[in-house]
């Protein structure tokens, strides 16, 4: 990669190793933060918040479940090929595409994710198209919606 | 009235150079290509030039490349920690290029590189294997512990993997249908907006009315510009946490 070797000579001269890079970047940082007003945070934060523009937001979740429903098709075409299931394989992975759609429309909307509140739009809302990180909370809110799904059927 | 509109004409590939057949494909150096090229040629004079000088007080294009350092720096490092750090340059190529490929199709009669499916399926596709590759690498099969939540009930476990597996495995075509949809969509709206100008003007007395579409394309046009720079930040910050996964793999 080209790219990376301009951009590793850019760095600094040689390469260090990366604990000490991070240690010495901290060590700076904590003394640019000393010496900055403190109205730098909140500019910081600023761009992240145009991310969540309601037209970005409607692009993401459709997408996501546009995915999900696209990716579970794919497969089950695949699984008919393959194994000669001919019209079981789609239908059963379609379905489960569907829910996996919905899945990732929950977790990218923040219902399920980091946890039902933390993850709301006003939050750290840089990391909020995927907050597929802290995965325990959103797992037992997925289980509810499994149990419930499995009762309609 | 002779005018007609054609706003998937844009998209058509054109050969500059043709280089042969492979069966019945033809294969061909298009104006795609030229554009991939012409990108990578001004992210590297972003990049290269302007920091060679490695002046202590940046310069106007120097700042430039700082800024768009310093962003995807903080993007990775928000997402994946100190660990990530070796993803940052994989990161960077990725933001620049879907960045400058978008505002290149912003050029008027410019080619949208990134409109075009195959283009971000691939990015998609380099990202996923990266994550995927690394993953089995560095955690090896622990890295499939991924699929399966913790603190599940084993019988739903079996509904719940296959779950997780196709939500992986949507991945991809979320990351990439959302840049080409987001592109497609938005130059496709552009031109049928202003050709509304055009075939406004056209049509004797309602010819008053043409301004009302004039103002909407020069708001969708910088709504475009937005989208462009969005896109290539939502594209940066997702492979950023994909590559999370691949970091830390636990449930």
């Amino acid at each position: 990669m080209n790219g990376d070797d301009t951009k590793g000579g850019g760095q600094g001269a040689g390469t260090p190793p990366e604990s000490d890079l991070s240690a010495r970047l901290r060590r700076l940082e904590t003394q640019i933060e000393r010496k900055r007003p403190s109205a730098a945070p909140g500019t910081s934060a600023r761009p992240r918040d145009t991310s969540r523009t309601p037209l970005g937001q409607a692009m993401t979740l459709s997408t996501e479940f546009v995915a999900g429903v696209i990716a579970g098709g794919i497969l089950g075409w695949i699984a008919d090929h393959l194994l000669g299931t001919k019209p079981w394989g789609m239908i059963v992975l379609l379905l489960l595409g569907c829910v996996a759609g919905f899945y990732n429309v929950m977790r990218a909307s923040g219902f399920a994710g980091r946890g039902p509140s933390g993850a709301r739009p006003g939050g750290s809302s840089g990391t909020g198209p995927g907050d597929e990180t802290g995965a325990a909370p959103a797992l037992e809110r997925e289980k509810k919606g499994g149990s419930g799904h499995g009762g309609h059927d | 009235m002779a005018v007609t509109i054609d706003p998937i004409h844009q998209f058509e590939l054109k050969s500059l150079v043709p280089l042969g057949h492979i069966g019945h494909q033809q294969l061909a150096f298009t104006q795609s290509a030229l554009y991939m090229f012409a990108a990578v040629g001004v992210i590297a004079l972003i990049t290269i030039v302007a920091t060679s000088s490695r002046a202590v007080v940046p310069g106007r294009i120097q700042s430039l490349a700082e800024i768009f350092y310093e962003f995807i720096d903080d993007t990775v490092h928000q997402a994946t920690g100190d660990q990530g750090k070796k993803f940052m340059p994989l990161v960077f190529s990725l933001f620049m290029f879907v960045l400058v490929l978008n505002l290149f199709g912003m050029i008027p009669y410019a080619f949208a590189v990134t409109s075009h499916l195959i283009i971000t399926f691939g990015l998609a596709a380099l990202v996923i294997s990266v994550v995927v590759g690394y993953g089995v690498y560095k955690h090896g099969t622990h890295f499939f512990g991924l699929f399966v939540p913790s603190g599940v009930p084993k019988p739903l476990l079996a509904i719940l993997v296959p779950i997780e597996v196709i939500s992986f495995i949507s991945r991809p075509i979320s990351l990439s249908v959302r840049l080409f949809a987001n592109m497609l969509a938005g130059h496709i709206a552009m031109k049928i907006f202003a050709f509304f100008v055009v075939q406004l003007l056209l049509a004797g007395a309602w010819s008053v009315l043409s301004p009302l579409p004039l103002f909407l394309t020069i708001a969708l046009t910088a709504l475009e510009f937005l989208v462009a720079a969005l896109q290539a930040y939502v594209f940066a910050t997702l492979t950023a946490i994909y590559l999370n996964d691949a970091l830390h793999p636990g449930h």
